[in-house]
């Protein structure tokens, strides 16, 4: 497919970075094509997702409000971990507050941060917490997450449940290795580490802001 | 087209003579994350198969518009371009085993195998062929995986399939030895897996050697001097 022609080098090198520039052109499309394309689809499911996780840190029987409506849209809070805004959805049962669920992320972990939702009841109480999102080592820091904790029981995760600011001191909220009350596993402690010290920070941020998260402004919307 | 041989060859090298993990030896980084259980290995490997068919077409298809001096810059772009868009397309229509793979998708543009293959068989070779090559590298790649996590999880945890119900939620994991099994952490942690990649590469090389001797003690055929036009 080569021409007779001679080319320079310039004329050559001018040809190649074409070549290259053509390549990059159209895979660029290609990627840009395929990520519009899965963008709606992929949104859809981290809803639905979201519903299903809310289920899990806070039952159903809790509030009998249009939970994903009654949002307060979050700013970038360090204290939580979150350098995005975010969405806090607030829990009503007949009008009054009973918790608020939110997201919160370990900049941590292992590997890289580890997103969780957190649910904290308006008695100050943690109602639940799970992983979201996290690239701990499989079969060794993964257990933070329920389905991949062998204890079915009584997964790692949620021992949180229940535990306050009131309940348990600011000594306790770490691992029985740092000198505190939490269990873990051995062989990973990184992990769970940087779980307990990001529910910790949630908690914390949570009663220093309970008047705004807790007010029933805004409640039929 | 692609004779019957020639197709015999493809798949012979790519599941047994050039063994990606046990003869090769490519590709260790996603062979050491992934296997600590058989279904993910086996996952990793349905993925791999899918990306190594396509990047091969891709590269076998546009082989005589690369030039030689910028293959290399032009084979990462179509194997990662094709990675990411695999993995968008996971994510949009096959959200549940998505979660399952998780990070393990992206590794794959971490597997050398997938750019020494595109490099050593579709840059030479037609279409077709570079697509069954691409195939049966992943198909070596999977079961050298399921064998390797399956060991890994028999020994490190007593489990075999763990994992299984992310991917068949009516399915369980079997657990194999009994539950007061002391787990052995080694198994599953990345030095085990080296340890236990020995030792099949080992088990390779007996099993060739054994071969070569069988060989040699068999007469000679009429027509040994096949090979030397």
């Amino acid at each position: 497919m080569s021409s007779a022609r001679e080319f320079s080098a310039t004329g050559m090198a001018a040809r190649t970075a074409g070549i290259l520039f053509v390549f990059v052109i159209i895979f660029t499309a290609l990627l840009s094509a395929a990520y519009l394309w899965t963008k709606p689809a992929i949104e859809a499911s981290a809803t639905e997702e979201k519903m299903k996780l809310i289920d899990e840190v806070l039952p159903r029987n809790a509030y009998d409000n249009a939970l994903l409506d009654d949002t307060i849209s979050l700013p970038a809070t360090p204290e939580l971990g979150l350098s995005d805004v975010s969405t806090l959805y607030r829990a009503r049962l007949a009008g009054q507050p009973t918790a608020v669920v939110f997201e919160a992320v370990a900049p941590d972990g292992y590997s890289g941060k580890i997103r969780l939702v957190l649910a904290i009841r308006a008695d100050g109480q943690v109602s639940g917490v799970r992983v979201i999102q996290h690239r701990e080592t499989p079969g060794l820091g993964d257990y933070v997450e329920v389905k991949k904790d062998k204890n079915k029981a009584r997964p790692w995760i949620t021992q949180f449940q229940n535990m306050s600011l009131a309940a348990v001191t600011d000594k306790d909220w770490k691992l029985k290795k740092d000198g505190g009350r939490i269990d873990y596993y051995a062989g990973a402690t990184v992990t769970p580490r940087a779980v307990s010290k990001a529910v910790f920070k949630a908690v914390k941020w949570a009663e220093a802001n309970r008047k705004q998260l807790f007010s029933s402004e805004g409640a039929a919307k | 087209m692609i004779s019957r041989e020639e197709f015999k060859t493809i798949a012979g090298k790519g599941i047994w003579k050039q063994n990606s993990s046990i003869a090769q030896i490519l590709g260790l980084c996603p062979l050491l994350a992934v296997t600590t259980n058989a279904v993910n290995g086996v996952m990793l490997s349905l993925a791999t198969i899918l990306v190594m068919a396509i990047s091969n077409l891709a590269v076998s298809a546009l082989r005589n518009f690369i030039p030689h001096e910028i293959r290399i810059p032009v084979f990462i772009l179509i194997v990662a371009a094709l990675v990411t868009v695999v993995d968008l397309l996971f994510n949009a229509n096959l959200h549940e085993l998505y979660l399952v793979l998780g990070i393990f998708i992206p590794l794959i543009v971490t597997n050398c195998i997938v750019l020494a293959r595109v490099e050593a068989f579709a840059a030479k070779n037609p279409p077709l062929q570079s697509t069954f090559d691409g195939i049966f590298m992943g198909v070596g790649m999977l079961w050298t995986l399921a064998l390797l996590g399956a060991m890994r999880e028999l020994i490190g945890a007593g489990t075999l399939f763990g994992g299984i119900d992310m991917v068949f939620p009516s399915l369980h994991p079997i657990q194999l030895l009994p539950e007061s099994y002391p787990n052995f952490l080694l198994a599953m942690l990345p030095p085990g897996a080296f340890i236990l990649l020995g030792c099949m590469i080992a088990w390779k090389n007996w099993m060739d050697a054994r071969a070569a001797e069988r060989a040699k003690l068999k007469p000679p055929a009429p027509v040994a001097m096949a090979g030397s036009h």
